[in-house]
């Protein structure tokens, strides 16, 4: 018997997995149907999520985690049977701060993270200029959390700017520094002469960007439903994750109502082809973001960890962070939902 | 209760912004500030010191909101934002909640009245919670130092527990002062001896 389920998702790259099971035949393939919501930012698809109107979304892995330690609106408690992928976050500079970096004869390999934080400290420094502004999606971010270990104490505020608004924010100058998923960095680079500075991967690889989001307790009490979701997205995300398959992908994603943005630049993300500045520098990122195989989509008590300690850090949350964050993040029913042994 | 509402309105859209300032007049709601644009700072929202914030479900710079609930706590500043279709039970149910999302279809009078009202409510009542706590916490706190200044006495005075809390209790009475100043003003007096 087909079952339906209501899910939600932002319009980004990184939706993939939901759209894909969608449009290529995973659901169908484990008796589901999709009804897929899309959101226009973080805090409506939250709120859905904890009204009921979809059941499961795809969500910041930093958000689960930030509600298991009370951060932010909402109270529902949240947890996650699957990674949807990792990585994808670019980080870049303002046109200004970019010049001054070359001015410096730094290079820009778009690889080697400490050489460009060590770069930004030695401008930064003995100039006394105010904390760097830098722009990220959403307060309890990986991209926060990626620019904060990246810049090692460095004085910075970060600001909340939606993705689409990046550029405009760069254009105006209200931003030294910003850290988005793609393509929202290219089009800062073509929009406002912004330069890439890292991939996220160079910063740390392997850590959770989206997640799969349920209530707590749901996957236990809808298992055969839960059970049949997460074999349909991790049927996607390993699809994705075979070379060959970006073009196909990129053209699903872009189908009317659902990622806004021209193909090419999505599959250029799911390539790993990343244009660095306004002259069309070009880098290929291996690993640039990860979509499977399903093993490596297994969420891990240690990753929520790294993510709650850092949280904690920063918003002054109690010693029992690690803890409270570690029972959000739940491998055993990915083992159990896919039937892999762990290794 | 505030004898007014202050309430910020973030939209993009001016005409949409006029009709909903119409729309709170009608509701009794005059002292209303709206932020235009769709590229929306937190500084901004925080500065306008709002006690409701009214912003679109769909507004490009909603997460920005997100920011403020780190600086203050999410329960001093509640927000209210527009759906584009109703139910007040749900709507109402989902502030109670915590969830923060309402109306407006049409954007009528009536429609706003019903979600500011549960947005003051729940306002109110996680003030009441706060100082609940802020009440207990001053509570456990005077007992601990009602119980250092009976242990000043005690070994001072060679007293049993009960006389010591006795004598202050007859100290604070005869002063006219409650026995958590009295036991402060001996815990102070021991510290600056010691």
């Amino acid at each position: 018997m087909t079952r339906e389920i209501a899910l939600g998702y932002v319009p980004l790259v990184d939706a993939a997995p939901l759209l894909l099971a969608d449009a290529l035949g995973f659901a169908e393939e484990q008796g589901l149907h999709l009804t897929l919501h899309r959101a226009a930012n973080w805090s409506m698809l939250r709120d859905m999520l904890d009204q009921g109107q979809v059941m499961a979304a795809q969500m910041l892995s930093a958000m689960p985690v930030a509600r298991a330690l009370g951060l932010g609106s909402g109270r529902v408690a949240l947890e996650t049977p699957l990674i949807l992928s990792q990585g994808g976050q670019v980080v870049g500079a303002s046109a200004p701060l970019a010049e001054a970096l070359a001015r410096q004869g730094q290079p820009c390999d778009f690889t080697d993270a400490a050489s460009t934080a060590r770069a930004i400290a030695a401008l930064h420094q003995p100039l006394r200029i105010p904390p760097l502004r830098i722009g990220v999606p959403f307060a309890h971010s990986m991209h926060a959390l990626l620019v904060e270990d990246w810049l090692a104490g460095m004085p910075a505020t970060f600001l909340t700017v939606a993705p689409p608004l990046m550029p405009e924010a760069l254009a105006e100058g209200a931003l030294d520094l910003f850290c988005v998923g793609e393509p929202w960095g290219s089009q800062a680079v073509v929009k406002a002469g912004a330069r890439l500075l890292l991939p996220g991967a160079a910063i740390r690889h392997g850590l959770p960007e989206k997640v799969l989001a349920c209530r707590a307790g749901w996957c236990e009490a809808e298992a055969d439903l839960a059970g049949r979701l997460v074999r349909a997205l991790s049927g996607a995300g390993d699809w994705l994750a075979r070379p060959g398959n970006a073009s196909t992908a990129a053209e699903v994603l872009t189908r009317p109502g659902r990622v806004d943005v021209a193909a090419e630049l999505i599959e250029r993300a799911l390539t790993g082809r990343i244009v660095t500045d306004p002259v069309g520098t070009e880098h290929l990122v291996p690993g640039f973001q990860d979509f499977g195989p399903a093993r490596a989509m297994r969420p891990m008590a240690v990753q929520a960890q790294w993510i709650a300690s850092r949280l904690a850090l920063r918003h002054g949350r109690g010693s029992d962070a690690e803890s409270l964050a570690a029972a959000v993040f739940r491998g055993d029913l990915h083992d159990r939902f896919l039937s892999l042994t762990t290794a | 209760m505030p004898a007014s509402l202050r309430i910020l309105l973030v939209e993009s859209d001016p005409e949409r912004a006029e009709r909903v300032r119409e729309a709170l007049a009608e509701a009794g709601e005059r002292d209303v500030a709206v932020i235009s644009g769709r590229r929306v700072l937190a500084r901004d929202v925080a500065e306008a010191r709002a006690d409701i914030v009214l912003i679109d479900i769909a507004h490009p710079s909603r997460d920005v909101l997100e920011e403020l609930t780190q600086a203050t706590s999410p329960m001093e500043r509640p927000v209210a934002m527009f759906v584009d279709q109703s139910d007040p039970a749900i709507t109402r149910a989902a502030i109670e909640a915590g969830v923060s999302a309402y109306v407006v279809d049409g954007l009528r009078a009536d429609r706003i009245r019903p979600i500011l009202d549960a947005a003051v409510a729940r306002f109110h009542l996680f003030q009441r919670v706060r100082s609940e706590l802020a009440a207990t916490k001053a509570a456990l706190e005077e007992r601990k130092l009602i119980d250092r200044a009976k242990g000043l006495v005690m070994k001072a005075r060679g007293v049993t527990e009960e006389q010591a809390y006795a004598l202050i209790r007859k100290t604070a009475m005869d002063q006219g002062k409650r026995v958590a100043d009295v036991a402060q003003a001996l815990v102070t007096a021991a510290d600056l001896l010691r």
